[in-house]
């Protein structure tokens, strides 16, 4: 069943076209990854799905830039991601007071990411690494029916990239996820999407990609 | 043949803009009564100074009395203002909050205190509704462009359901706070210096104070309790501190909620609002010949004068400030000035800053009797002192960067650092006509034929109804200069206004 089609939209930031006629299609299941060099359209392509499925079903998202509010507390920011479920009085209340239950909630979520002991810490005075890791578990925390991620473990190391996009896989049915990571693409994706040159270049399972097509997407 | 080359003739827009209010200036000159008349300043100066020169702290019970009620007033305003101004930043995008903060802050706090004495007397809450009133409109524009300067990204983040109040605590407001509490302290100074002046109207602050002992001749006693306000408007960062907040907030409401004010007669808002300030002719009924009749003299014999002396004084006074502001910030810059001196200098432009325009033109019209003077003086020198410190601190961080073989002293301001400061400087100047001008209008409840002196003495007659019009002028007046300046700024491509706007009162 598909969460997500595009059906040769033009996509691009006000007036300039960054991916042309886009075909594109997102079923439930699927862990597709997005590949192409930085400013190839993957964010563009991410953003446009994530607007789509967001009107109708619980999407997770972990941008680019986490998008963290750096003044508050990490287990305020990971509970950001559950704002909607609740009335704005009862947000009130956590935000200013959390209490046992809701703590111990907000550590699992933490556990996952490696950052338990982090909880009371403000995020301003994190290192990138850890920023991102509060960004996915505040992602982990919304779960939903999809996770659309923009490069989500680009601050952290190689094991530890390959640990939590286990970790995504496990909690995420469908997962959408920009990498620049090829190894780990081929090793977690049931689909690669190569973007370059304003258009999908392939769009195919990781067995059926070759070294070719990708040295060519990534060549000038 | 070589060929032609055509130069295009520079465009230069500060230049006319300079030029523009250097002969406003002059024009205005010869119509301005800048003269002492028959006054001998002499005497009073001699007095003065040696008042001065021995401050006299016995009367410390009513200094301490007037100090500790200044800060009570200015605090509970800044708190009221703030927290309402904060309600309503968020919806400033809306044309009704918009234009009900700029009605609220085109009106002076002065003015603001004559028309609520009418309703509550010489009480607390018209002294804290004074600040209040005018402070709420401007923290509402100001919260609203430091929410919107602020990171939106986290709030773009968000899940598009999240309601509007968990998405602006959540991840509008946390963004923004230290910005915003920043400017509440900055604000509370400027609050210190409104209380103060609130004085001169009746209030029981530093300058009604001030006014009985120069009414008496107290000249020790006036130093003592100026030199006092000096040293808690300098000293203010170090005993406000945003955890005590709270503490001297709650100390504030208890001492205001103490203090004995007459009562109004019952149902003095109903007559303030159902008659007083109803137009004569519309208060039995509906005639607009009548109400033609009414307006013209208080339009043609006063609005209209009351404007001319109020515009008079203020491009006057403009000049004079961006003179003073260009000549004295050099005196700041290091390598410009040698360290001795520097301090001087910063010691006379905290003075100056930290004594409010109408203090200093209360204190020039003891020495040179009543005229425009006065005024002019006294708006010239606050304003061209605040323009002179950021200029100094703007240099200051200049200097380092500079290259190492650069001249020194008077070359090196005129070569390097006056040049790089031009747009920031003629910037701040526009900045600060909106101000002076609002400061000119209030100073003719000292007697000055400003738009003041006609509402002062309309609400001395009890014609509350011609007080509201002539206000209501004065709002336009100040309405109108606000976005010209804006509109010359833009075209003077200046530093945007943002970086200003911390330090305006």
């Amino acid at each position: 069943m598909s969460l997500a089609r595009l059906d040769g939209e033009t996509l691009g930031y006000g007036q300039r076209p960054v991916l042309r006629e886009v075909q594109f299609a997102l079923s439930r299941g699927e862990h597709v990854v997005l590949l192409g060099r930085s400013g190839a359209g993957k964010s563009t392509l991410l953003s446009r799905v994530y607007t789509q499925t967001s009107a109708t079903d619980r999407v997770a998202l972990v941008p680019q830039d986490h998008a963290l509010v750096p003044q508050l507390s990490v287990a305020r920011n990971v509970l950001m991601g559950r704002l909607d479920d609740h009335a704005a009085w009862h947000n009130l209340r956590t935000l200013v007071w959390l209490s046992g239950p809701e703590r111990e909630g907000i550590r699992a979520y933490l556990d996952l990411v490696g950052l338990s002991d982090l909880a009371p810490r403000k995020v301003e005075a994190l290192s990138g690494g850890q920023k991102q890791r509060v960004a996915l578990a505040r992602a982990l925390c919304r779960g939903g029916a999809l996770l659309v991620g923009d490069e989500p473990v680009s601050a952290v190391d190689e094991t530890q990239g390959a640990a939590l996009i286990e970790q995504l896989q496990a909690r995420f049915d469908t997962t959408l996820t920009a990498l620049h990571d090829v190894g780990l693409a081929r090793r977690y994706a049931t689909r690669l999407v190569g973007i370059g040159r304003g258009a999908i270049l392939f769009d195919a399972p990781p067995s059926e990609v070759s070294d070719a097509q990708l040295a060519d997407l990534y060549a000038a | 043949m070589p060929s032609l080359q055509t130069f295009t003739r520079p465009e230069r827009p500060r230049l006319k803009v300079v030029l523009l209010f250097a002969v406003l200036a002059l024009l205005a000159l010869p119509f301005a009564d800048l003269g002492m008349a028959d006054h001998n300043p002499w005497p009073v100066v001699g007095r003065m100074a040696l008042g001065f020169l021995q401050p006299d702290f016995s009367a410390v019970d009513a200094i301490g009395t007037a100090i500790w009620l200044t800060i009570c007033f200015a605090v509970a305003g800044v708190a009221l203002g703030g927290a309402v101004g904060l309600c309503l930043a968020p919806f400033y995008h809306l044309r009704p909050v918009r234009w009900l903060c700029i009605a609220l802050r085109s009106v002076h706090e002065l003015f603001w205190a004559l028309m609520l004495m009418q309703i509550l007397g010489i009480a607390p809450a018209t002294g804290v509704l004074a600040i209040a009133l005018p402070y709420m409109g401007i923290f509402a524009k100001v919260f609203s462009e430091l929410l919107e300067e602020a990171d939106q990204r986290p709030s773009e983040a968000l899940a598009p359901k999240v309601d509007a109040l968990s998405r602006f605590l959540f991840a509008r407001a946390p963004l923004a706070l230290s910005a915003m509490t920043s400017y509440t302290l900055y604000r509370l100074e400027c609050a210190l210096r409104s209380s103060a002046v609130l004085g001169f109207i009746g209030l029981p602050t530093l300058g009604f104070q001030l006014d009985s002992f120069f009414q008496v001749g107290d000249y020790g006693a006036a130093s003592a309790i100026m030199i006092c306000y000096v040293a808690l408007i300098a000293s203010m960062r170090i005993w406000m501190r945003v955890r005590l907040a709270p503490l001297w907030l709650l100390a504030a409401i208890v001492t205001l909620a103490r203090y004995d004010s007459l009562p109004m007669g019952p149902g003095a808002l109903m007559r303030f609002l159902t008659q007083d300030i109803v137009p004569a002719p519309l208060r039995h009924g509906w005639d607009f010949a009548a109400l033609l009749d009414w307006l013209r003299p208080l339009v043609f014999d006063q609005a209209v004068p009351g404007l001319w002396a109020t515009l008079l004084v203020a491009q006057i006074a403009l000049a004079l400030t961006g003179i003073l502001a260009f000549g004295a910030f050099g005196s700041l810059v290091p390598r410009v000035t040698p360290r001795p001196l520097r301090w001087l200098g910063h010691i006379v432009l905290v003075i100056l800053r930290s004594f409010p325009e109408y203090m200093l033109a209360y204190l020039f019209l003891q020495v040179f009797g009543p005229s425009m003077l006065p005024a002019v003086l006294a708006l010239a020198l606050h304003n061209g002192a605040i323009i002179a410190h950021l200029l100094g601190r703007q240099g200051e961080t200049m200097v380092p960067g500079l290259r190492a073989d650069a001249p020194s002293g008077l070359s090196l301001w005129g070569f390097e650092i006056a040049p790089r400061l031009s747009g920031s400087f003629l910037a701040l100047c526009l900045y600060r006509w909106e101000i002076i001008l609002r400061e000119t209008a209030v100073m003719g409840l000292l007697g000055v034929a400003t738009l003041g002196f006609f509402i002062d003495s309309a609400v001395q007659e009890l014609r509350l109804d011609r007080a509201l019009i002539l206000l209501i002028a004065t709002g336009l007046m100040t309405a109108g200069i606000d976005s010209l300046s804006r509109v010359l700024r833009r075209r003077i491509g200046g530093p945007n206004s943002s970086r200003h706007r911390a330090d305006c009162c």
